[in-house]
């Protein structure tokens, strides 16, 4: 297979699970014109009345997609932005994350919810939204988010393939900026894994999406400074891969956890707690967070957007110092 | 003359391809005219002219691809031209320290707690590892801000443990009540950092630095009796250091090569007198600096000296505090010596005691005698950089401030 | 456009079966299913004052509605995505009276929720029954997914998503009755107006009249029928799946009821409700009126409607007796089925 962009990866990935499985099927806003992001380009026409564009609904664009899957369908339901599906909140959360659990498995949904989501894009408030706080905060949700192009499209088809609901999250700073050779394979093939994607013996970073590359950036300009990272792309929030999350952490004893999401109550907490909890006697200094401030994300002007968003050199700064500590 | 670059269409867009140049060069360019026409992913525009002019050089053909930002042409601005062209983007300026903390909170945090002031903290993989690997932390030399020993530190330490295999491993058994009697002979004290650093140091100051000693006599009786007047109006205790520290600085002034660093090879004479006191803490000798000590009063030099020597015996000194000295002195009468020689805390070239007052019969006069408070001052000094002659003036000049002090 | 058909009201006039457009044995099951998610309710509520069973919210006033209504439907075929007082429905669809109790007693084998729901939230894929929460009118949505993946597949069916008036005024409502009828899906809306959203009457509720009223801005066929009257229910939504199952798309049934307990264990109803209304409608409770009319209209023997009572009492009576003496769920049991197994 040749390159590809995290867009392609993904549209790839569609095509190959509609052609697959009959049962598989995409709902969501103008998907049949190809969607806003092209993610969908070309399959309206391929795969004739199995890209069905919906109402500007979003709550019953997920809530269809339920019934769809508990009837036996494989639904892939598109939420324009991330910042929109708020209005599924209900769905999600008092339905779709306990669909199993409250009919202790006699029912199931095999439904995928997939959605762009983050900043670096002068999208303002409402289209720079990160949302795997509040998703992956629902036991009975799956919550994925890869980084590179090979994930999004093994990870995708992990995705469509499994028995629960699973929420996707592409970034879309990265849809036409990351490439890579993708072979079907050469990917995570199973959702709740993690991937140590850099050794190094110094510090521990942690990211997802787009941070994950800004990491990796400052890695590389930390590396000529003598200082070598070890580098987690986390792939699946929840369920998350604690084993690997713990055992980087030990590793190093010092932890950097990257996210574009505000401080407080994002999932880097979470991450820490665990951690701290479970690591604690490895630690060899306080585990950082480095990320948005506590302001509504994200305000809209470059300078106020380059403000807010973490990058490879705040980055670097933040590893620096815990590299010294 | 501007230059009119490829725009960012779109969000996720990164590249574009010009179809068609709609002006050539030499043509006439109105402010919004469509300059070009550019295809990209997601749409197909034209692109208004940011200024008004003459067209320039053409960087990008037609049919040819460039990412965003990359220059597609110059256009020579009229004279009379509108406002500048383009949206101005302006790099964001590196944030205030206010916004950098609201930026995360762990950040301040960390430095607060990073065990700066001295005292000796260890993390937990430290601990871990120590008790793992039966390591006197004590031992270990700390690399981390403040000293702070990293798990790091533990770990080359065990490298360096297990490679130099313990020496004197005693020879093949000898009889068991040998081996006791052995041991009953000493017991090993365990050499702390802080101790095998000052060793070091001295060792070092010793084998390298060509060190002369001299010593003088000071008549003090004016200078205690000044020093019980002093303290009764100011209310509090006073010793007489502050008095030393302040004839010191002034004898330097008179005498300024005794107030240098060997630094970088080079010799240097300070300017400020930053006075090294010696202390001794529990962990071993320190040597805190009071910085432009020449400025302060005498209350001032009491009070400060006061709170260095606390804070130093506390074990509570910043980073900063022990370093930049340019002559120490030390109040060696304190534990009764009446003469000392010092050795020098390099890079400083002179070091000077202040020892134990003692009230002798002195001559007086022709032919009287009476009991005075005497005092010996002694000097250490790197000959390299200070000769006898220079030393000994030094010590009168100090001498003669003391025997006929001037009120604070 | 949409025309609201009217049925007639039958009131307590001779007729004879022909009227009915029911066989006797469809006429006995009404009466059957009607009773018994009575009887089971009163049981329940008992359980309730007994400190047995902590939450109890029925459907006791709404029962001819339900039944006719779901009387309509193809069991086995059809899919029910019913609100919590639909026990009459459940029953209809398979529900066992033993099965009844173990969820209000959220016993350990309950098959709608094995004690992880509050009880009343139905749930059996292998009678298409579809799960649901304790959030009104979500199931509006899945009902149209189930309908679209149906279609999807090649299967013909209907789907019949139940709610109360309250529920009309949620967005899932809105966005159901959307989408079903931009896509003409063979969904029946069935909506219970039972006069009460808990304390507040329809006029809080909505600005019109009818919830039917509402169908027209999705142009989509409704009907308002008296909900009381088990027959007309059925005669009325008949039609509606038939048709709709036949490719005609979506319908609305509003059925007009009145509930006669408050809204549940926990409710008390005589800080909103005057008694005097009450009991006027006391006097409508549908079950009472449907064994009066068919023994006046002379359908059955007495003997033949006693039967029946003498049948339901027993069997609730063994309801209770048989589920009282299930085991409950054990506590680590809560950790289990967060997610399904691939």
């Amino acid at each position: 297979m040749p390159e590809l962009t995290v867009i392609e990866a993904v549209r790839q990935a569609l095509d190959d699970a509609l052609a697959a499985d009959q049962r598989v099927f995409v709902l969501g806003e103008d998907v049949e014109a190809g969607g806003v992001f092209r993610a969908t380009e070309g399959l309206a026409a391929k795969y004739p009345g199995r890209v069905i564009d919906t109402p500007l609904a979003e709550s019953s664009i997920i809530g269809i997609a339920i019934g769809a899957a508990h009837y036996g369908m494989r639904p892939v339901a598109e939420i324009q932005f991330a910042d929109f599906i708020h209005a599924g909140f209900d769905q999600l959360c008092s339905e779709a994350s306990r669909w199993c659990y409250r009919t202790k498995g006699d029912a199931w949904l095999p439904m995928v919810v997939r959605t762009p989501w983050g900043g670096g894009v002068h999208g303002g408030q409402h289209h720079s939204q990160s949302i795997e706080a509040y998703y992956a905060h629902m036991p009975g949700l799956k919550v994925v988010a890869p980084s590179f192009p090979a994930d999004y499209y093994t990870l995708l088809r992990a995705a469509i393939d499994d028995p629960n609901p699973v929420l996707f999250l592409e970034h879309k700073r990265t849809y036409r900026l990351i490439r890579q050779e993708v072979t079907g394979s050469n990917g995570e093939q199973r959702i709740g894994r993690s991937r140590i994607v850099r050794d190094g013996a110094d510090l521990t970073m942690y990211a997802y999406g787009l941070m994950l590359h800004e990491c990796l950036a400052a890695a590389d300009e930390l590396a000529g400074e003598g200082i070598e990272a070890t580098v987690v792309d986390l792939l699946t929030l929840a369920p998350l891969d604690r084993e690997t999350v713990l055992e980087a952490a030990r590793r190093t004893g010092k932890v950097l956890i990257v996210h574009e999401d505000t401080l407080t109550g994002g999932f880097g907490a979470e991450l820490a707690a665990l951690i701290a909890e479970h690591a604690f006697e490895y630690l060899d200094a306080p585990i950082r967070r480095l990320c948005g401030p506590d302001i509504p994300p994200i305000p809209y002007h470059p300078n106020l957007e380059a403000f807010y968003m973490p990058d490879r050199t705040k980055i670097a700064a933040a590893a620096r110092e815990l590299a010294r500590y | 003359m501007a230059t009119v670059v490829m725009p960012q269409l779109g969000e996720s867009v990164t590249e574009g391809t010009v179809i068609r140049w709609y002006k050539r060069p030499g043509d006439r360019v109105e402010l919004d005219e469509p300059l070009c026409e550019i295809e990209t992913e997601k749409v197909n525009v034209e692109l208004p002219s940011p200024y008004a002019g003459t067209m320039g050089e053409i960087f990008v053909s037609e049919g040819e691809t460039v990412p965003v930002g990359r220059p597609l042409c110059e256009i020579v601005e009229a004279e009379v031209a509108a406002a500048p062209g383009g949206p101005p983007r302006s790099r964001a300026r590196a944030p205030s320290p206010a916004a950098e903390r609201a930026l995360t909170g762990t950040r301040a945090d960390a430095k607060a707690s990073s065990g700066t002031e001295g005292r000796r903290f260890y993390s937990p993989a430290v601990l871990r590892l120590a008790a793992l690997h039966g390591v006197d932390l004590d031992e270990v030399p700390g690399t981390g801000i403040g000293g702070r020993v990293t798990r790091k530190d533990v770990e080359a330490f065990l490298a360096r443990r297990e490679s130099a295999p313990a020496a004197a491993e005693a020879p093949s058994a000898p009889g068991a009540r040998e081996t006791v009697a052995r041991e009953a002979e000493y017991e090993v004290v365990p050499l702390t950092p802080t101790r095998r650093t000052i060793g070091d140091r001295l060792s070092r100051a010793v084998r390298e630095i060509p060190q002369a000693w001299t010593m003088v006599e000071a008549d003090v009786t004016e200078l205690v009796r000044l020093r019980e007047q002093t303290a009764a109006r100011l209310g509090r205790r006073l010793t007489l250091l502050p008095f030393f520290a302040r004839a010191v600085c002034r004898a330097l002034r008179e005498h300024p090569n005794l107030n240098a660093r060997f630094e970088e090879g080079e010799l240097r004479r300070y300017r400020d007198v930053n006075l090294g006191i010696a202390v001794a803490a529990p962990s071993g000798l320190v040597v805190p600096v009071l910085r432009r000590a020449q400025e302060l009063s005498l209350e001032g030099l009491a009070r400060a000296l006061d709170e260095l020597v606390e804070r130093a015996r506390a074990g509570k000194l910043r980073l900063g505090e022990v370093e930049g000295g340019t002559i120490t002195v030390n109040n060696t009468g304190a534990f009764g010596s009446v003469a000392s020689r010092p050795i020098l805390n390099p890079p400083q070239v002179a070091i000077v005691t202040l020892e134990r007052v003692v009230r002798r019969p002195v001559a007086v006069g022709d032919d009287a005698i009476a009991i005075r408070a005497m005092v010996n001052l002694c000097l250490t000094f790197d000959h390299r950089a200070v000769d006898g002659h220079e030393a000994g003036a030094f010590l009168a000049t100090l001498r003669s401030l003391l025997e006929a002090p001037t009120a604070a | 456009m949409t025309k609201a058909r009217r049925a007639r009201a039958s009131s307590g006039t001779a007729g004879h079966v022909g009227d009915y457009h029911l066989s006797i044995a469809q006429l006995e099951q009404m009466y059957y299913y009607m009773l018994l998610a009575r009887r089971l309710s009163e049981r329940m509520l008992i359980l309730n004052r007994q400190g047995r069973a902590p939450f109890v919210i029925a459907g006791a006033g709404q029962e001819a509605a339900q039944v006719g209504a779901a009387m309509a439907l193809e069991p086995g075929v059809d899919f029910l995505a019913p609100y919590y007082r639909d026990l009459a429905m459940n029953l209809v669809f398979g529900m066992t009276p033993r099965e009844a109790m173990l969820n209000v007693l959220a016993k350990r084998d309950d098959p709608n929720s094995y004690g992880r729901q509050m009880p009343a939230h139905w749930s059996s894929p292998k009678r298409r029954i579809v799960t649901q929460s304790s959030v009104v009118a979500t199931q509006l949505v899945h009902a149209v997914g189930i309908a679209l993946g149906a279609r999807l597949s090649g299967e013909r069916l209907v789907v019949m998503a139940c709610c109360g008036e309250g529920a009309t005024s949620r967005g899932d409502f809105h966005e159901a009755l959307n989408f079903a009828a931009i896509h003409k899906l063979p969904v029946i809306f069935f909506v219970e107006n039972n006069g009460y959203a808990i304390s507040e009457r329809t006029e809080k509720e909505m600005p019109v009249p009818n919830v039917a009223d509402r169908a027209r801005a999705y142009n989509m066929q409704a009907a308002v029928v008296d909900g009381m009257d088990c027959v007309a229910v059925y005669q009325t939504v008949k039609p509606a799946v038939d048709q709709a199952r036949r490719g005609a798309g979506p319908f609305l049934v509003e059925a007009k009821c009145y509930r006669l307990w408050a809204h549940s264990s926990e409710d008390d109803d005589s800080r909103y409700r005057p008694r005097k209304e009450l009991e006027e409608w006391a006097k409508k409770d549908p079950i009472v009126v449907f064994r009066d009319r068919v023994h006046a209209d002379g359908v059955f023997p007495l003997a033949d409607l006693e039967a029946i009572e003498r049948r339901v009492e027993e069997e609730v009576r063994d309801a209770v007796e048989w589920a009282l003496a299930q085991p409950d769920p054990e506590p680590e049991e809560a950790l289990t089925h967060v997610y399904k197994e691939a």
